[in-house]
């Protein structure tokens, strides 16, 4: 089967102040459909910078790197966002959601960039908020909904569009730790109900400890 | 599909900024409504001044010595009242045409004094050019055989020297010789600034003898055939040619005079809408300022909108119609502020206004081309941005 995303020998460095500073230096991961990863590092290790790349949100130095078997050296800017909006989701620490912008407009937003009729994205974007537990919360915006209401209105909206990778980057890093918990528990469902491979971005070992296996990094290297 | 969020997300950031937005149209709204002013000032000047030259009389042909042109100073003419007979034989009759001969004189009646235009003319005048009488008669045949001391009087010089009295029949002077006021004219009104009704006409021959000389100034034709117009203007200036021969003659039609009045009035027109166009400029300038603003401000949502599937051009294309609704709508309302303008000053001032609607859709046009153009330098930067370092602001 083709892996969600893999990456071999891929390296990535940063021009800071004119200095050439390598954030990845040769790392090779496999992502197969319904993985349930953490990648696991301190501050610095590379882990943020892998998990961009596994998401097409950048492009490698050099290495190769596939998502959903494509080689994404092959493609431009237009493809890479068509990729990305169709078989990747995206959790952030922030949230990131929209303000001004309600719950359900929220988790349709990606389903604009595909090109989905207006009536059909909102349906579709209730049944995930309701998948996640907030059918209550439909027409709320993010200042009137809690960390942990807004994380899960992030959550369905990376999946609304039925993506094949769901990356979470410390997903649980503006939460306290119960809430956390709760979103860890929804993310582990929703990998065994729906088969979205999972990769989780930490440098918390008890955050880790919740998926199937662990890629850790130190140095911009995979060091187990 | 793409395209209606774009509009939604453009209205609500210029909702979301009021103050700003409504700061960043005005610039456009002066620039537009400038624009609009100038142009239906330079456009009304244009249509009054050629209303009224058409209003002269038609199939008219002017004669005077020398060259027409602007800059040169009159030739002091060397044309007579022989001459006048002469070209009345060409023109089809001495009723086809008028002579003048003009000078600033004071004229007085009683206490009341006033400096005006005296023109030495024919009786023909009235038919020739189209003037009216309010009172009396004109100058007849007879006055101008034996240059009678007789005078038809513009509306505003009869309301200076005569008041509210009926002159006709009354005494007055002109450069100190008595006349003997016969009509008034009816009211013209101003026109660009200039009263038509101060002027005085008196018999040609009168003229002469006031101010010591037996010439002509000028000659006026009514063309029996308005197709023939440029014929017989040949064949006068051949005619008086070869009466004075070395003398250079011209004739000016109509068409003419409008002609270059028309190429001034229209070049002053570019002009005036060329510099309101500047303080149009300057709006756009601030469009772009604040649209690089708004790019700035909104970079983590550029990111994260990346991050779910924006192509760079649907980010573009986002900014594009933001800057693109600012122009707009600040140039429509500059269109409404232009337009009531122009009837204000129409209202209060001399100046006539006319709106036509090249100019409205030239500035309606000109205001989203420079949403376009200001807004495509910070669209294009918020659609090239890179969605890492983007998500990564704070």
């Amino acid at each position: 089967m083709t892996p969600a995303a893999e990456a071999v020998g891929v390296t990535r460095e940063y021009q800071l102040g004119g200095v050439e500073v390598p954030a990845l230096r040769g790392v090779s991961v496999t992502i197969p459909p319904g993985d349930h990863v953490a990648i696991l590092g301190p501050s610095g290790s590379g882990k943020s910078t892998l998990m961009h790349l596994l998401g097409g949100l950048d492009r490698p130095t050099s290495g190769v790197l596939r998502i959903a078997g494509r080689d994404i050296r092959e493609l431009g800017a237009t493809e890479l966002a068509r990729l990305r909006n169709r078989t990747i989701g995206f959790v952030f620490q922030s949230f990131h959601l929209l303000p001004r912008t309600t719950a359900v407009d929220n988790v349709a937003l990606p389903l604009v960039y595909a090109g989905v009729r207006a009536g059909d994205r909102r349906r579709r974007a209730e049944e995930l908020l309701d998948r996640v537990g907030l059918h209550h919360r439909l027409r709320h915006r993010p200042n009137q909904l809690s960390g942990g209401e807004q994380q899960r209105v992030a959550i369905a909206r990376a999946l609304v569009t039925g993506p094949s990778l769901l990356l979470a980057d410390e997903p649980t890093g503006n939460l306290d730790s119960a809430t956390g918990a709760d979103v860890l528990d929804l993310l582990e469902e929703l990998n065994q109900e729906s088969g979205v491979a999972v990769v989780v971005v930490t440098h918390e070992r008890e955050v880790a400890a919740r998926a199937a296996r662990q890629i850790r990094m130190r140095d911009g290297l995979v060091v187990s | 599909m793409r395209f209606a969020e774009a509009w939604r997300v453009a209205l609500d950031a210029l909702r979301a900024n009021r103050l700003r937005s409504g700061l960043t149209m005005l610039g456009v709204v002066i620039g537009v409504a400038a624009v609009v002013v100038l142009v239906a000032i330079g456009t009304g000047a244009k249509q009054e001044v050629e209303s009224q030259v058409q209003g002269l009389g038609s199939n008219l042909l002017l004669v005077v010595p020398g060259k027409v042109s602007f800059g040169n100073a009159p030739t002091v003419s060397p044309m007579s009242m022989a001459d006048v007979e002469a070209v009345s034989r060409v023109a089809g009759g001495r009723d086809r045409l008028t002579a003048t001969l003009s000078s600033g004189e004071t004229v007085r009646a009683g206490v009341n004094s006033k400096f005006t235009s005296v023109l030495g003319v024919l009786e023909t005048t009235p038919t020739v050019f189209t003037r009216a009488l309010a009172q009396g008669s004109y100058v007849s045949r007879s006055d101008v055989d034996t240059g009678r001391r007789v005078a038809v009087l513009g509306y505003a010089v009869a309301q200076k020297l005569f008041g509210d009295r009926d002159p006709v029949g009354l005494q007055m002077d002109v450069a100190g010789v008595r006349f003997r006021v016969v009509g008034v004219f009816a009211k013209l009104g101003q026109s660009l600034g200039v009263d038509r009704d101060d002027e005085v006409h008196i018999p040609i021959t009168a003229m002469q003898r006031l101010l010591g000389t037996s010439r002509v100034d000028a000659l006026a034709i009514n063309a029996a055939d308005p197709g023939r117009i440029d014929a017989l203007s040949t064949q006068v200036v051949g005619e008086l040619t070869h009466r004075h021969p070395g003398t250079e003659f011209s004739a000016v039609t109509q068409d003419q005079i409008l002609g270059v009045l028309g190429k001034v009035l229209g070049v002053l027109t570019g002009v005036l809408a060329a510099i309101a166009g500047i303080s149009l400029l300057v709006g756009g300038v601030g469009v772009s300022n604040i649209m690089l603003v708004s790019v700035r401000e909104r970079t983590r949502e550029i990111g994260l909108r990346k991050a779910v599937g924006a192509r760079p051009r649907d980010i573009t294309v986002q900014f594009l119609i933001e800057a693109v609704l600012l122009t707009t709508i600040g140039g429509l309302s500059g269109l409404g502020l232009g337009i009531a303008a122009a009837y204000l000053v129409a209202a209060l001032s001399p100046v006539p206004a006319a709106i036509t609607w090249w100019a409205i859709a030239l500035a309606f046009g000109v205001s989203a081309a420079v949403g376009i153009v200001f807004g495509v330098v910070p669209a294009q930067r918020a659609g090239r941005l890179d969605p890492v370092i983007a998500l990564r602001t704070e």
